[in-house]
This record gives structure tokens, sequence and C-alpha cells, in this order.
């Protein structure tokens, strides 16, 4: 889900030597049988050069997406309404740039910086989950993120969770353990407003047909068009398809949206009862594709702002550096 | 950009254009150091992952506010990552065991049995 686009280019244009551009058969297959067996793989560990490209994809792309993700919350923190709310929104916020930074973490063990990384999310190369390209117009919307967008990334984590790479299951443990209570109070908010004034219900209302189609867009194009995820999937780097994660998370969280007396946008949303699948009308895909390319309604602003975080903290960094530091690379 | 932002705090920012190159060089986001959490005193300090720190006094700082905001915590420690000296992986079968070890167990030494053939010989 955190996938398309950009995937990595070696430091300075260096080319790749010859064995890592050909995987040695005997080497290659003793890494599948350890993957097959459950094992998990560590940074010093031989690994197929489009692993390590796939890997550094999706958890770079994962921690751009925890930073981002932050930025259309953070702009309710002055008018949340009342000091639990506000308080709350402010742990959530700062859980969410420690989850960046647990993630750019795991991707640096694969051998790419985290300057690397901003200065591909800042040049637009990298992407972020599309969601965040989306505004929140009203404390309703806040809630919306909080409940239904942190259960949708907690659905694909807990997937996640379980794949082959060491260091990044290791960083979403804790990020699941600390999404728990993002989810906890999005959904206690979230029913504030369903239980509450007609005004209330309205907002919420509105913002829920606002964010659907962002919503069912969150886990990615439907499996018939997505390539290559077979080998990604033994890999165990792709834990569940696109349509089983959307699914799971109709599966669990439609109910919990229905029972509160609310409507979501899409006549044909209903549990096959023979199929114990969801069934849905297919979102807009090119509007998916256009927002993820710079069309979206809160683009430029993300990356204005994330610029202009960088230029303006430049001082303070340069300010604290040690010249005599050696450099290091995370071990684990 | 024609600000229209609904964060009126973006909005004071004044934010320059989207277009513009903003490049962070190698090394501007300091160093990287291991970080090891102890839950209670008495426990051992367990390895929690990394920070990235211009010395090791920030890095203990940043640590806290990382590692030590949510779960108990009594102290931290902090390791520069190139600090740390580690077995290569691929002699992982050097510690392949001998399944036989009992010579090495208390249970593989029976006292006891000596001591009551010892009582009954006599």
């Amino acid at each position: 889900m955190y996938g398309g686009g950009y995937i990595f280019d070696e430091p300075n244009g260096k080319q790749l030597r010859e064995e890592q551009q050909h995987d040695d058969p005997g080497k290659l297959s003793a890494f599948e049988e350890r993957i097959a067996r459950g094992e998990k793989i560590e940074p010093g560990d031989w690994m197929p050069a489009e692993y390590r490209r796939q890997l550094i994809r999706l958890i770079e792309q994962h921690a751009h997406s925890e930073i981002i993700g932050a930025l259309p919350e953070g702009t309710w923190i002055t008018r949340a309404p009342g000091f639990k709310r506000k308080l709350a929104l402010i742990a959530k916020v700062q859980d969410e740039i420690g989850h960046g930074q647990l993630l750019y973490n795991a991707a640096e063990t694969l051998g790419k910086s985290r300057e690397a990384m901003i200065n591909d999310l800042l040049s637009g190369k990298s992407k972020y989950s599309n969601v965040f390209n989306y505004p929140a117009k009203t404390w309703a919307d806040v809630t919306v993120i909080g409940f239904l967008i942190d259960a949708a990334a907690i659905v694909n984590q807990v997937a996640n969770a379980k794949g082959s790479y060491g260091p990044y299951c290791r960083a979403l443990e804790r990020i699941c353990y600390e999404e728990s209570f993002h989810l906890k109070q999005g959904h206690d908010a979230f029913i504030e407003l369903a239980t509450g004034t007609p005004e209330q219900k309205a907002m919420l209302q509105d913002a829920l047909n606002r964010w659907w189609q962002p919503i069912m867009h969150f886990f990615g194009p439907p499996d018939k068009t997505s390539q290559h995820s077979e080998k990604l999937m033994q890999w165990k780097v792709k834990m569940a398809s696109n349509d089983e994660m959307r699914n799971q998370f109709l599966d669990s969280y439609v109910p919990k949206i229905w029972e509160l007396g609310l409507t979501l946008p899409d006549p044909l949303l209903r549990k096959n009862a023979d199929t114990g699948r969801w069934e849905y009308t297919d979102p807009n895909w090119d509007e998916f594709f256009r927002v993820i390319n710079g069309g979206g309604p809160c683009n430029a602003e993300r990356l204005q702002v994330r610029k202009w975080a960088e230029e303006e903290g430049r001082w303070v960094r340069k300010a604290l550096m040690n010249p005599a530091e050696r450099r290091s690379l995370p071990v684990a | 950009m024609s600000n229209e932002s609904l964060d009126p705090r973006v909005n004071r920012l004044k934010l320059g254009d989207a277009s513009a190159v903003i490049k962070v060089e190698e090394g501007e986001n300091w160093n990287v150091y291991e970080v090891f959490h102890q839950e209670k005193r008495g426990a051992h300090h367990e390895h929690v992952g990394c920070v990235h720190a211009p010395d090791p006094q920030l890095a203990l700082v940043f640590a806290k506010e990382q590692f030590a905001r949510r779960k108990k915590c009594v102290n931290l420690w902090v390791v520069r990552s190139a600090d740390i000296l580690a077995f290569d992986v691929e002699d992982e079968d050097m510690f392949a065991n001998n399944l036989e070890k009992n010579y090495r167990d208390a249970s593989g030494f029976k006292v006891m049995e000596k001591i009551n053939k010892f009582k009954q010989s006599k």
C-alpha cells in the first residue's frame, strides 16, 4: 500500500557490482528456504538485490507517511475541542513523528541514508500515503482520520509485522502498540460526534462522505492490476494482497460505522453472505493516480511545510554538529 | 503560492515556492546511536532501537523522548553504532551446539545416587 513510484538509486550514481546485479542461485535458494522456515532476515545477512530495493521503497515510504500524516492532524492541535482532546492529539502527533524515526532507522539498515530519503521526499521522487493529500476541514475530519485511517494503517501494520525483515518487524511491533491508543481515542471522539447534537452528526456524516473514497484508495489498486507481488509475497515483504487487506478493514469497521446510524456513500456496499467478502463500487482509480502524482488538494502544501522545516531547522543542526564524530549506520 | 491552507499557522509562514529545490547534505542528520532501555531496577538494559544525535549527551535526551515516553523506564544507555562489535553473521555456525551437554549441567551429576549406594554398601 505504500507502493508505486520510485525505488532507490545507489548513492552518487555508483554502479552495482556484478554479483549485486545477478543473485547467486545457491545463496538465493538458501535465503528463500530461511524465509519459508519463518526465520527473520537481519541487516548483515545476504539478501537478493531486489529484496533490498523493495524493502527500502516500502519502509521509506511508510516513514514518510508517518511524518506527512502528522501534518493534517497537527493543524487541529490549536483548535481541539477541550483539554483532554488537545492533550491526546498532541500525544498522537508526537507518536507519529516517533514512528517516522523508527522506520527511517529500519530503512537505513538497508544502506540508504536518512538524508537521501528526506531529499527524495522533498523532490517528490519518493511517495507517501495518498490519504494525506486531502485536507482536514473540520474537527469531524480529525475524528475520521484518528478512527478510520489509523484503523486501516493498523490492518496493514499488523500484517507487515509478521514479515521477514527483522528491523522492520521490530519497529512495527512498537508502532502497533502505540497505534492502539490512536485508534481508541479516534473511536471515542468519533462516537461522541455520532451520538451528539444534530449539527455534530451532520458534520461527521459530511466528513465521512468526503473521506470514504480516499479510505477505499488506502490499500492501493485492486489485485487484478497490481504487478509482481507474487515474489514479494514469497519473500514476506508483502504479507497480504491489497484486496485482502481492504476486505479485512471493511469487515472490522463498516459494522462499527453503521451501528452508530451513519451511512457510507456507496449504495453497493454490502457483505456477501455466501462468499464472506465485501462488495463495493470500485473507487475512481484515475483520481487516485492523479492525486499521488501531485494533483491532490494538499500535495503542494505538505511538501512546502516539510521544506520549510528543513530550511529553518538547518542552523540548529549545524550549530550542534560535532566535527570529530565518526559517522555510523544503525546496527539493527 | 496562493495561500489557501486551513491552518492559520501555515498561512503565517508565507511558505516558499513548492518547486524550490531544498537539499539536505549527507551527514546533516548527525550520527547514529544504539539505545538500551532498562525497564526496572535490577533488570538488564535491552536494545530497543536507535536515534540520530550529534553527541552522546543529546542522544540520551532524544532516546528519552523516543523510547521512554510510554512504557516504564528507569534508565537508558546510548552507544555509538560504530562502536558495536558483533560476530559476522556468516560465522553463525560456530554457535552450533553439541546436543550432549549434561557434562556442564547440574543435572548431569548424580551425587545423591552415589551417596545412597555408598551408605547401602556399609
